[in-house]
């Protein structure tokens, strides 16, 4: 994985554990040791042989489509043409379409929804009664276990027109709407909140148990009051899960394919076509699989980009 | 002060179990609709009380062509790719908790980088170049792409629960004179039970979920698993047998429901994978 090297240097600099104890060595460094390492490094084999084969190559296969022209038509032979896919990318209203709604749906239903709603649901879980707390959790995490598709088809029933949630608006006498053709991308970024939440939840779950009680009674005996307690001791205890929840939970939402598929098929008219979306109509509608391979990196570029930053946050651990 | 700390904190619970139950009405409400629309015989978009009860909608899915062939798909695709993933990953967990090497650690690194690329961005090479190797529409394939792509994560998984065996067990069945492998299958596999459990579950759920990965890379109807049949029974006729539709979704999902309440028993509550997701 050619992204992946410069990774282990910058990390192995700033910290982690201290170098190994060089072993005492033989005289003879040669080949009873390297024999002795190879034997050790056999079990290693088929995931490697297995990640390099259906991992790494697609992805360097990737990096070199992306600079053909390469078409679905059979056409014999694909040229290289550079730059090409790319500059045609960033002149091409219906991927700048889509760039913003990945935006958009990455930053409502990850960054604000999940994370938010998380955190919510987390602290407000160790203040409740157990049964409460248990009826909650459990209603939380069937939402997330479920398959995608069958969370997609919940979802549309939702949001249709004719569908659970305009009932509830005329239960309390607000205006209704036709979600899935006015706010397309609303609807699928609430979509994406449901079934992600409870992963939130359980991350700062696991966190909120981490903070010493002595710290929230010594505020509370200080008089801090709950706002003031969450801004100014939880949240800056907590900052690692934070960091950590967030970067997954946007590398989750980035790839969501399935979920907007079968809501909306990223329709009506391109409304709610994020990235992923775009990549597919462009490959398999439109044929264009060299284009289409080229919005594939920009989006593994994203990816990657998140990913060493989540490495840089757990470089301690490894 | 008016209020004693006993009744301040009543007050805060009660608050607490509110806010709560208002969230869990607004996630439920979803759920309530497949439910009760599964056991309607004239079941629409909306939750409401059904017309009476009757198990016609799952009579009428059952067949070979609804859920029958899809679900056995399913098994096959998830259950080998599971296997794979788990031997790969034992096997490669094993030298990695047990030897110290300069390699460890850039080899790690380069699986928790892996683990968190999105695969979705890869499908359309994983295409391109399984047309060109003759793989696509095949079921090995298939699978071979799944251990793949949920191996970076088993893998890691596998070697945080392999650090937490005792090194003087291990130990005592080298000096016995175990082979590594007799020492792994004998001695540290079982006695990370939980753990592996852990590894085939998740990386079992996470495919049977999955949608993207066989929608590219199948083709013919009959190989299809259910997380694409589904779409194509329900998603292309309209939408119009809501019950049908309700019905097997209850049918598809009940085995990974399942399974996750069962790991999450067995780990103390479902917080041990957030905690295992977290590193």
């Amino acid at each position: 994985m050619t992204a992946a090297t410069p990774v282990p240097h910058t990390a192995a600099e700033t910290g982690g554990k201290p170098p190994v104890p060089p072993a005492p060595h033989p005289v003879r460094p040669g080949t009873a040791a390297l024999r002795r390492s190879l034997t050790r490094a056999l079990p290693l084999t088929p995931a490697v042989a297995l990640l390099l084969l259906f991992l790494a190559g697609p992805i360097a296969y990737c990096v070199f489509i992306a600079f053909t022209d390469l078409q679905l038509t059979g056409q014999a032979t694909s040229s290289f043409v550079g730059l090409e896919n790319f500059r045609r990318a960033f002149a091409d209203e219906a991927f700048l379409n889509a760039v913003w709604l990945t935006l958009v749906f990455t930053v409502v239903s990850s960054l604000i929804g999940q994370n938010t709603l998380g955190l919510a649901l987390a602290s407000l879980m160790r203040r409740a009664s157990k049964p409460v707390r248990t009826l909650t959790g459990g209603v939380v995490i069937t939402a997330w276990v479920l398959p995608e598709v069958v969370a997609g088809f919940l979802l549309y029933a939702f949001f249709r027109r004719e569908g659970t949630l305009n009932a509830v608006l005329d239960l309390l006498h607000l205006p209704r709407q036709n979600w899935l053709f006015t706010l397309p991308i609303l609807a699928v970024s609430f979509a994406n909140v449901w079934r992600g939440t409870a992963f939130s939840m359980l991350v700062y779950s696991a966190a909120l148990d981490e903070i010493p009680r002595e710290v929230t009674e010594a505020a509370e005996v200080d008089g801090a009051g709950g706002w003031r307690r969450m801004w100014h001791i939880t949240l800056p205890m907590i900052r690692r899960s934070i960091a950590t929840n967030l970067m997954l939970n946007t590398l989750q939402t980035l790839s969501v394919f399935g979920l907007i598929w079968v809501m909306t098929r990223g329709g009506p008219s391109g409304r709610s076509q994020t990235l992923p979306l775009f990549m597919y109509e462009q490959a398999f509608q439109n044929s264009m699989i060299g284009y289409a391979t080229a919005v594939a990196l920009l989006l593994l570029l994203i990816g990657s980009l998140f990913s060493v930053v989540y490495l840089r946050l757990l470089r301690t651990e490894v | 002060m008016a209020r004693t700390p006993a009744v301040r904190r009543t007050s805060r619970r009660l608050a607490a179990d509110a806010g709560l139950l208002v969230l869990a009405v607004a996630f439920a409400l979803p759920l309530i609709w497949v439910v009760l629309s599964a056991l309607d015989p004239h079941a629409d978009l909306r939750v409401k009380v059904p017309d009476g009860i009757t198990l016609d909608n799952f009579d009428a899915i059952w067949t070979d062509e609804i859920t029958f062939t899809p679900l056995l798909n399913s098994l096959l695709l998830c259950g080998g790719a599971t296997l794979l993933t788990v031997v790969c990953a034992a096997l490669a967990a094993y030298p990695l908790s047990r030897f110290r090497s300069r390699l460890n650690r850039p080899f790690l690194l380069t699986v928790l980088f892996a683990t968190s690329l999105p695969v979705t961005a890869v499908m359309v090479p994983v295409y391109a170049l399984f047309v060109r190797v003759n793989l696509i529409d095949t079921m090995q394939g298939t699978i071979l792409f799944f251990a793949a792509s949920q191996l970076p994560f088993a893998i890691w998984l596998m070697k945080n629960f392999m650090d937490g065996v005792p090194v003087e067990l291990k130990e005592a069945a080298w000096t016995d004179g175990a082979s590594s492998l007799q020492s792994l299958v004998r001695i540290v596999l079982p006695l990370m039970g939980p753990g592996v459990a852990v590894v085939t579950v998740f990386a079992f759920v996470m495919m049977w979920g999955n949608f993207f990965v066989p929608f590219m890379l199948l083709l013919t109807p009959d190989r299809m698993p259910a997380s694409v049949s589904i779409n194509e029974f329900f998603g292309n006729r309209g939408m119009v047998a809501y019950g049908q539709l309700a019905a097997f979704s209850i049918v598809y999902s009940t085995p990974v429901v399942l399974l996750y309440v069962l790991i999450a028993r067995r780990l103390g509550g479902g917080f041990a994978l957030g905690g295992a997701v977290k590193g």
